[in-house]
């Protein structure tokens, strides 16, 4: 890759101006319009975050080396609720979308920006605003619910500092919306001359259809944690049976949200995927109009699954064998994703750079991730499997698997266009190893500790099954160390990486057109789009 | 922005570009128009589902509890409630005489529109201050000051009272969006009294219209479910 950096790079890059370096200071940056300075607040916010949920992952997975364990089981359950919430709510649902997405798309349309910069800026501030409401939590103690804030636990009986978290989430979720609805107006309105639907990348594709799930799901879980505030409040509501309320409604109302945001979570880590399969095999994406709409009817198909979570609850039967067989339909759209990425590599020129490790990483993950989602929304394994480590497993493998792999992936991709620099390739790669190696090594022997019915949330288990739990814990602090490598190269590579030049990758796209890093609106002159996406030429002409 | 729209346009766009605030990232004012609309029309939709989970719970328990919300809703102040629908369909119209107004260029229409639509509104929200009043001297205000010992059916304490949650939530919700739009055509009236809005210009206003509409269509369908599934007879 360096070689290609010194074809791309021009002699006086050093001179250019871009975003990074066309106004100085901190108020340049906290009230800053640009997309792609935003999109850089978003990548410090959430990896800060990122570290915070993760330090509370190291210290249960060191609570759990023994049966004894390390911490009394109130803190134990405090520690597992503020890592599910902090991931989920502050890292997962922003991590693609807002950084990634936020700078790529006005430069992947050929806009100059999104539609509403202002707006951009203040979903910033509201999830910082968020952010603070929760670490605000965490300090004092933090929450003992679990993530999913069950009713009349969280409204009633809990002692933990439930209303700071739920207000956190509560005002990260307008964040959340704000971002969606500025994908999805942006996508329509803005883009460049030629730049019709069928020729948009598949990276924008999929974060419209997360736009969509933004703007449908995340009011639903505004309006439920607010009802939930009412009733921890006023002692008063529609969540407490002890009143003639219902406590499965709040299920129902939460998993509304919360299963679609399952797939805010994922499809734009599909997104990125297509866009580095694509680039590393230098082949057009097969099937690209089944793989954008695969994203759609994933958005689709988010809305109507829900019930699943609740197989055990107190669902009907006839709603639990509805919800059954619609969560199995979205394995079709899912496996078409998987399917035509391996098709693309298939004759193509696979060369096996960083991004692509993680796109490899991501597709096998995913794929482990996606059929096992296939037996817990199976009613009759199901029942065996609730509540067990089996789950914890199977979505760990889809998000951290599939969402942090293709994040990761992702920035690895973009870094130069975004920074301007090459990173340490050995380096990355090293890493992107260990990251896998740890990543399986930690959750595997989980999908055991499930099926031999190991229940999670508690702070203990029978001595047989330590094994197992020293190899989780083993694993993480392998996975751990492959997140921490990265921060260290990359931050190494904004001084003494070389110079990465427009197209680094001699990818695709209008990202790859401009300089890297960009000016403030992207290009100089509007493009005119003359092309399909991922246009490349006959596979043999690209080799050597 | 007037830096930016120097360096791109000529005298004449520059003209244009300031007669209609186009902002640096949009090529033409249409482009502009059309993206807020877009805009306001999306978030208008987070509305709905926002409410919708109010409506969702209002149709479970509804469902559940027939007879106590069918009993339990002669509580609720007909004629008021009847009042404000009819004030607030007035501010609708209003509304969208503004709009219409500010797509004329009919500067004083736009100003005399939006003061009607501003009187309008809080006359809404005193009556429903008078409401809400009401219901608290009547000690029907569910969890803080509910009556038991007054209310004419005790069996269904628990089930009334998670209409009167309803009731305040939704119509709380509700009036909160009121106060919310009330703050917008403020800023509507001053921007219309220094002429800001003409045929080339009148974004703002249609935005907030559709805004205030929205708001106005959610007690629509609040009225008839909270006040009118009693039986009165």
């Amino acid at each position: 890759m360096a070689t290609l950096a010194q074809i791309h790079g021009t002699p006086e890059a050093g001179e250019e101006v871009n975003y990074l370096n066309v106004e100085h200071g901190w108020k340049s940056w906290l009230f800053t319009t640009d997309h792609k300075r935003i999109a850089v607040l978003y990548i410090i916010s959430i990896t800060l975050m990122f570290f915070v949920g993760g330090a509370m992952a190291v210290l249960f997975r060191i609570h759990l080396l023994s049966p004894e364990g390390l911490f009394p089981p109130e803190i134990y359950n405090r520690l597992f609720s503020m890592h599910g919430i902090v991931m989920v709510f502050f890292f997962l649902v922003p991590s693609i979308p807002a950084t990634l997405a936020n700078f790529l798309i006005p430069i992947m349309i050929g806009a100059k920006d999104l539609a509403f910069p202002r707006i951009n800026l203040l979903s910033w501030y509201i999830y910082i605003v968020g952010a603070l409401f929760t670490l605000y939590a965490v300090i004092r103690g933090g929450v003992d619910t679990g993530w999913t804030f069950y009713a009349p636990y969280s409204s009633t009986y809990s002692n933990s500092y439930v209303l700071a978290a739920a207000f956190g989430i509560f005002i990260a979720g307008f964040s959340s919306i704000l971002t969606g609805l500025n994908f999805i107006v942006t996508v329509h309105k803005m883009r460049a001359p030629g730049m019709t639907w069928s020729r948009l990348p598949l990276f924008v594709w999929s974060n419209y259809a997360t736009g969509l799930i933004q703007v449908l799901g995340t009011p639903v879980i505004a309006i439920t944690l607010l009802l939930l505030a009412f009733e921890r409040i006023a002692r008063v509501g529609i969540f407490d049976p002890n009143i003639g309320g219902d406590p499965i409604l709040f299920q129902h109302l939460f998993w509304f949200y919360s299963h679609p945001a399952v797939y805010i979570m994922i499809l734009p880590g599909m997104g990125v995927i297509s866009e580095i399969v694509s680039c590393f095999s230098h082949k057009r994406v097969f099937g690209y109009n089944f793989v954008a709409f695969s994203s759609m009817a994933i958005a689709v198909l988010s809305f109507v699954v829900w019930g699943h979570h609740m197989f055990v609850t107190g669902e009907s039967m006839y709603a639990s064998i509805t919800f059954s067989v619609l969560s199995m339909m979205v394995a079709v759209p899912s496996a078409i994703k998987v399917f035509n990425w391996t098709a693309t590599m298939y004759k193509g020129s696979v060369s096996f750079d960083t991004p692509m490790l993680y796109a490899f990483g991501f597709i096998g993950l995913f794929t482990i991730g996606g059929l096992t989602g296939l037996y817990l929304a199976t009613l009759a394994t199901d029942i065996a499997t609730h509540g067990t480590y089996f789950v914890v497993a199977h979505f760990h493998y889809v998000m951290v698997g599939g969402m942090v792999m293709a994040f990761m992936g992702g920035l690895h991709f973009w870094w130069p266009k975004i920074t301007g620099r090459m990173y340490s390739e050995p380096w990355s790669k090293f890493s992107a190893l260990l990251v896998f190696a740890g990543f399986n090594l930690t959750f595997f022997p989980q999908f055991i500790l499930g099926y031999l019915g190991m229940p999670r949330r508690y702070a203990t288990y029978p001595p047989e099954f330590q094994v197992l739990n020293v190899l989780s814990t083993a694993g993480a602090s392998i996975l751990g160390l492959g997140y921490v490598i990265p921060m260290i190269y990359f931050f190494h590579s904004l001084k003494y990486g070389p110079k990465a030049g427009p197209n680094p990758w001699e990818a695709k796209g209008l990202e790859w057109t401009t300089q890297s890093p960009p000016t403030t609106f992207n290009f100089d002159v509007t493009p005119v789009v003359m092309e399909e996406a991922y246009n490349y030429g006959p596979v043999e002409e690209i080799v050597g | 922005m007037a830096d930016a729209l120097t360096t791109t346009t000529a005298h004449t766009d520059l003209e244009v570009a300031a007669a209609t605030n186009l902002r640096h990232h949009f090529a033409t004012p249409q482009q502009q128009f059309d993206s807020a609309m877009l805009g306001m029309w999306t978030f208008l939709i987070t509305e709905v589902l926002f409410f919708g989970g109010m409506f969702t719970s209002y149709v479970v328990y509804r469902s559940i509890y027939p007879e106590a919300f069918a009993s339990t809703s002669q509580y609720m102040n007909v004629a008021l409630g009847g009042t404000n629908t009819a004030v607030l369909i007035c501010s609708s119209l209003s509304m969208a005489m503004a709009v219409r107004s500010a797509q004329l260029s009919k500067y004083r229409a736009v100003v005399i529109s939006l003061i009607l639509t501003m009187i309008f509104g809080t006359t809404f929200l005193v009556i429903k201050y008078f409401e809400y009043h009401d219901k608290w001297v009547e000690g029907l205000v569910p969890g803080l000051k509910f009556d038991v010992a007054h209310y004419h059916a005790p069996q269904w304490a628990h089930q009334a009272q998670i209409l009167f949650f309803l009731y305040f939530a939704m119509t709380g919700m509700h009036a909160l969006h009121m106060i919310v739009g009330l703050g917008l055509l403020t800023y509507l009236l001053v921007m219309a009294v220094r002429r800001r809005f003409n045929s080339a210009y009148y974004t703002p206003v249609e935005m907030i219209g559709l805004y205030w509409h929205f708001v106005d269509i959610v007690w629509i369908f609040l009225f008839p479910l909270l006040y009118l599934i009693g039986d009165r007879g």
